[in-house]
């Protein structure tokens, strides 16, 4: 069993190596073809730049690090030039169209929004190398061998661990579930890749290229890093899923969770969307709700809906009901629990690849206190950015008290949507543990969180005098929640952060705390802690 | 303003500490030789075997017991003057006291065996207990386990998680034979010895040898038998840790004896928790009951009788709960080792052997007596209500499916158990449907 364990671990390392180790193999040729073909795309009217790119780039080999900091240093310089020529007109009169002309020219590659969408399609039309050569192949050496790899070393766990049971044994002696070294590689792995995917898509032309023959036989479509992002998230959270199985084979809860969690995921996050762009409708997340997705009131995504025919008016309908009606109700007779760790996406991450990480969240009085601020304002600034967007929308003006929509949307998506949700979010679960996102930053959990605490028929169920103060809940509580601090009192849980995942429930050793949706008479105990049987209530 | 000491800063003296706190603005102080906070020490299993660190263990933060004015005093005790009212420290000072609790635990049994003060012999109950299972682990590929209890238990499942060989010796025919009926006894020493443990009942501890730097090296059994080891895990129960009470005028059987309010025979001076001894019991449970909650509950109890509001300690009903290996257990009420001559019982074990659900009840009135269920959780407020309740038989099988507490999914075993609660009773009932306005009813 060891030595099939060992196995798995050589080939998911060896699957990792070629993915990426692909970065580094190919070189890219601009051809005079391919390089007219993005100038016209791109719309670039900066003959500056044109120029310059023609003589220095066309021809000419590179590899990726190389094509694509040429063509920034070539835009800049180009965008320099032409801001230089507006300085100069606006100091002579009638110069108003000229100066329009040449503001068109300039090239916009801010790395944290606009240069991937400028250099990406370039890099990847002009790659050669074996992995674009060789398709299938590279998918089955790195998908292929990681995800058969991981599932050699995780199912032999089931004779390992021995009969089944909790078994958390060492977690908090390994240094890559403490902070320590493994930790603390992981987290920059992690951080890396989200940076990569987000900002420098143009590096990993041959990563996403293992996936190309996947993305076209589902949505025709080649593939983009999007792709690949929703592939190895579906990969990953099936192989870790196969872990919670092993882990939690005697908790049919979880069992269940997991596999419905990894259902929506890999169905509704991903094949549907995919099988939907093959039909020419709009790649649509039928469960993805607003403010999560916080683009759905962008107006391209409204217009896209709009012009979809009945099914994008569905979508669009589906989408206010989801988020107006759906998700408050079912809040009231399940908790927020339904949506958090039983159909997000977000949420099925944390609960697979996240689990090994959960004990890490910060437990303290004061994160309480943060939590509460921070999770707060993200909705405010979610509520506050999509209002600006509807406004916009509807009255066509594109700013709002002087401050540019356009900006709040960047603003919101750089800091929330990439930095907060991806980076820190899932980047930092060997850190900060696997819900820092759900937890800190989610402004649908907050909005979920405010349902559930006011008004819903779910708690978490303390058993009377049962509870020995252990703190294994405390501790396993991936929300940070300290569940003992309500359980040695007698006390329910009853917390807006509560996902519902069940596992302080699962690793109870006296069987104290039950997950539960009942009438909400009763459901939070003020007085708690009850002397024996005269019941004399402490204040 | 009066002084409150506390010695102990367990589950008794820290819950005392607190609920005065809650009650009035006394100077409180909690002295412990043990550790710097309160921790407990129920999961001193889980930081050895890496499920939790000791920072874990801590109910309350740090800042907690500056923010409640609780003072915190690292010192050992070396006696009491109850006719000055000092406590003399081991750093040479004494300290003044107006009230005084003594909450200070218990330590584990030795019955006087040869060699039971050798190195890496030891029981499981204190944090440096635990720090010493550290220190000799590396070197033990073999520990010897004395004592079929629920600490033997814990000590087995430690060693096993860091593939150290375990032998048990239990003096019964089976495993925790003084308080679990044969049945259950048999349920779980088949799941112990799933987890390959070397489980010897009928055995007992004669010697235990030492090698040349005084340390264990082999235990040798009553039958003559020797087991080579490198630890030897006294878990046989425990007693009082009272020796530098037993000296002063405070007045010790076993325990320190208390009264229904917990008072001792000197005025001022106060006891509780796994220390305390009562002449009678007040509910007739046991004079010494050296368990989690019932230190909280004396505690609380305490706190009020302290801050002049008079209260007799009133446990109520007796429960426990405990984990073996992977196997919960849950007791409500008296379900004794041997059916006392008025009772009867009913017994469903599910075909895995894993999961039991035993029922005494008084064969006169029927009504229910005790619980013990293995591998269901159920609900303590209705288990209650039954028993206190007077609740016959009949009316707990039909209604049995109200006391379940497995976490939702779970395979539910009512009906087959009321099936065969039918068969061998020549009944033909269906249990009811849960009902919440039932379960969460007033008490």
């Amino acid at each position: 069993m060891k030595f099939i364990k060992n196995i798995g671990l050589i080939l998911c390392i060896t699957g990792f190596t070629f993915f990426i180790g692909s970065i580094f193999v190919g070189d890219y040729q601009v051809t005079q073809q391919t390089f007219d073909e993005w100038i016209n795309n791109k719309g670039v009217k900066s003959e500056i730049f044109i120029e310059s790119a023609q003589i220095e780039v066309v021809g000419k080999s590179f590899n990726s690090f190389q094509l694509s900091s040429k063509i920034i240093e070539l835009a800049e310089n180009s965008a320099e030039a032409h801001q230089n020529n507006i300085q100069l007109w606006q100091a002579e009169e009638g110069q108003e169209e000229r100066i329009n002309e040449e503001w068109s020219k300039v090239i916009w590659t801010s790395w944290s929004s606009t240069h991937k969408d400028f250099t990406y399609p370039l890099l990847q039309a002009s790659i050669n190398s074996h992995v674009k050569e060789n398709q299938w192949v590279a998918f089955l050496l790195t998908f292929g061998l990681a995800i058969i790899g991981g599932l050699l070393y995780i199912t032999p766990d089931f004779i390992l661990l021995g009969p089944a049971g909790i078994k958390n044994n060492k977690l908090f002696q390994h240094s890559s579930t403490t902070r320590g070294l493994g930790g603390i590689v992981t987290a920059v792995f992690f951080v890396t890749f989200y940076f990569l995917l987000y900002f420098f898509p143009d590096f990993i032309v041959n990563p996403i290229l293992t996936t190309n023959k996947i993305s076209l036989s589902l949505s025709g479509n080649p593939a983009s890093q999007w792709f690949m992002y929703g592939l190895i998230y579906c990969s990953v959270m099936t192989v870790f899923a196969v872990k919670m199985y092993v882990k939690y084979r005697h908790n049919l809860y979880q069992v269940i969770r997991t596999t419905v969690v990894l259902f929506f995921q890999v169905a509704f996050a991903f094949l549907i969307p995919e099988l939907l762009v093959r039909f020419n409708q709009p790649w649509y997340d039928f469960k993805n709700a607003w403010p999560l997705n916080y683009t759905f009131f962008f107006d391209w995504n409204i217009d896209s809906l709009l012009n979809s025919g009945h099914l994008g008016m569905f979508m669009l309908v589906w989408g206010i009901v989801l988020t107006a009606i759906v998700i408050p109700v079912v809040v009231y007779f399940l908790g927020k629990r339904w949506y958090c760790s039983w159909v997000c996406g977000c949420g099925g991450l944390a609960e697979t690849l996240g689990d090994p990480y959960r004990h890490l969240s910060n437990k303290t009085l004061k994160v309480w206190k943060f939590e509460r601020y921070i999770i707060h304002l993200v909705l405010v600034f979610a509520l506050v950015m999509t209002g600006a967007t509807l406004y916009s929308y509807f009255s066509g003006a594109t700013s709002i008290f002087g401050i540019d929509t356009y900006t709040i949307q960047s603003w919101y998506g750089f800091w929330i949507g990439s930095i907060f949700a991806g980076v820190i979010g899932t980047g930092f679960y060997p850190i900060l543990g696997n819900r820092a996102w759900c937890r800190f930053g989610c402004p649908l959990a907050a909005y979920l969180g405010l349902v559930q605490r006011f008004k819903s028929r779910f708690r978490i169920t303390t058993n009377g005098g049962q509870c020995i103060s252990c703190g294994n809940c405390s501790t396993y509580c991936e929300m940070g929640i300290d569940v003992r601090a309500y359980a040695q009192k007698g006390q329910n849980i009853v917390r807006s952060s509560c996902v519902g995942c069940g596992v302080c429930s699962a690793v109870c050793p006296r069987g104290v705390l039950k997950l539960e949706n009942a009438p909400e008479d009763g459901r939070i105990i003020d007085n708690p802690i009850l002397i024996g049987k005269d019941k004399i209530t402490l204040q | 303003m009066e002084h409150v000491v506390i010695i102990g800063n367990g589950v008794s003296g820290i819950t005392t500490a607190r609920h005065i706190r809650k009650l009035s603005d006394k100077k409180i102080t909690v002295i412990s030789a043990e550790t710097d906070h309160f921790f407990s020490r129920t999961a001193l299993m889980y930081i050895y075997m890496g499920h939790m660190k000791y920072e874990n263990t801590k109910p309350y933060e740090d800042w907690f017991w500056k923010k409640n004015r609780i003072n915190l005093l690292r010192a050992f005790v070396q006696n009491i003057n109850t006719e000055k009212k000092t406590l003399r420290l081991d750093n040479g000072t004494d300290l003044a006291y107006d009230k005084l609790v003594l909450a200070v635990g218990s330590k584990p049994n030795k019955f006087g065996w040869p060699g039971q003060d050798l190195d890496a012999v030891q029981g499981l109950y204190s944090y440096q207990d635990l720090e010493a299972m550290e220190k000799y682990s590396p070197t033990t590929k073999r520990a010897v386990i004395v004592g079929g209890g629920l600490i033997g238990v814990e000590m087995a499942e430690m060693f096993l998680s860091r593939g150290i060989a375990v032998t048990f010796l239990v003096r019964e025919n089976r495993f925790w034979g003084g308080v679990l009926p044969k049945r259950e006894g048999e349920l779980i020493s088949r799941h112990i010895k799933k987890h390959h443990v070397d489980l010897r009942f009928e055995t007992e501890l004669q010697e235990i040898i030492s090698d040349d730097n005084g340390r264990a090296k082999a235990v040798l059994t009553k039958i003559g038998e020797e087991i080579e080891c490198q630890f030897v895990g006294l878990t046989a129960g425990v007693s009082p840790n009272i020796t530098f009470v037993k000296e002063s005028t405070v007045k010790t059987n076993r325990g320190i004896l208390v009264n229904e309010f917990l008072e001792t025979n000197i005025p001022d001076v106060y006891a509780l928790g796994d220390c305390a001894e009562f002449h009678e019991h007040p509910t007739g449970r046991r004079n010494l009951e050296q368990v989690w909650y019932t230190g909280r509950m004396m505690g609380e109890t305490l706190a009020q009788t302290i801050c002049d509001k008079k209260t007799a300690y009133r446990p109520g009903m007796w429960f426990n709960s405990a984990k073996f290996f992977d196997i919960e257990y849950q007791t409500y009420g008296r379900v004794y080792n041997e059916l006392k001559d008025n009772e009867a019982d009913f017994y469903w074990e599910h075909e895995s052997g894993e999961i039991c659900l035993h029922l005494v009840y008084d064969k006169a009135s029927n009504r229910l007596l005790g619980i013990n269920t293995f591998g269901i959780r159920m609900r303590h407020e209705v288990c209650e209500r039954w028993i206190d309740g007077g609740e016959t038989i009949r009316f707990v099988m039909e209604h049995l499916k109200d006391a379940n507490f497995d976490p939702e999914f779970y395979k539910q075993y009512e009906n087959q158990i009321v099936r065969e609660y039918n068969k061998e009773n020549g009944t033909s009932f269906k249990p009811k449907k849960r009902d919440w306005k039932r379960i969460f009813a007033k008490n």
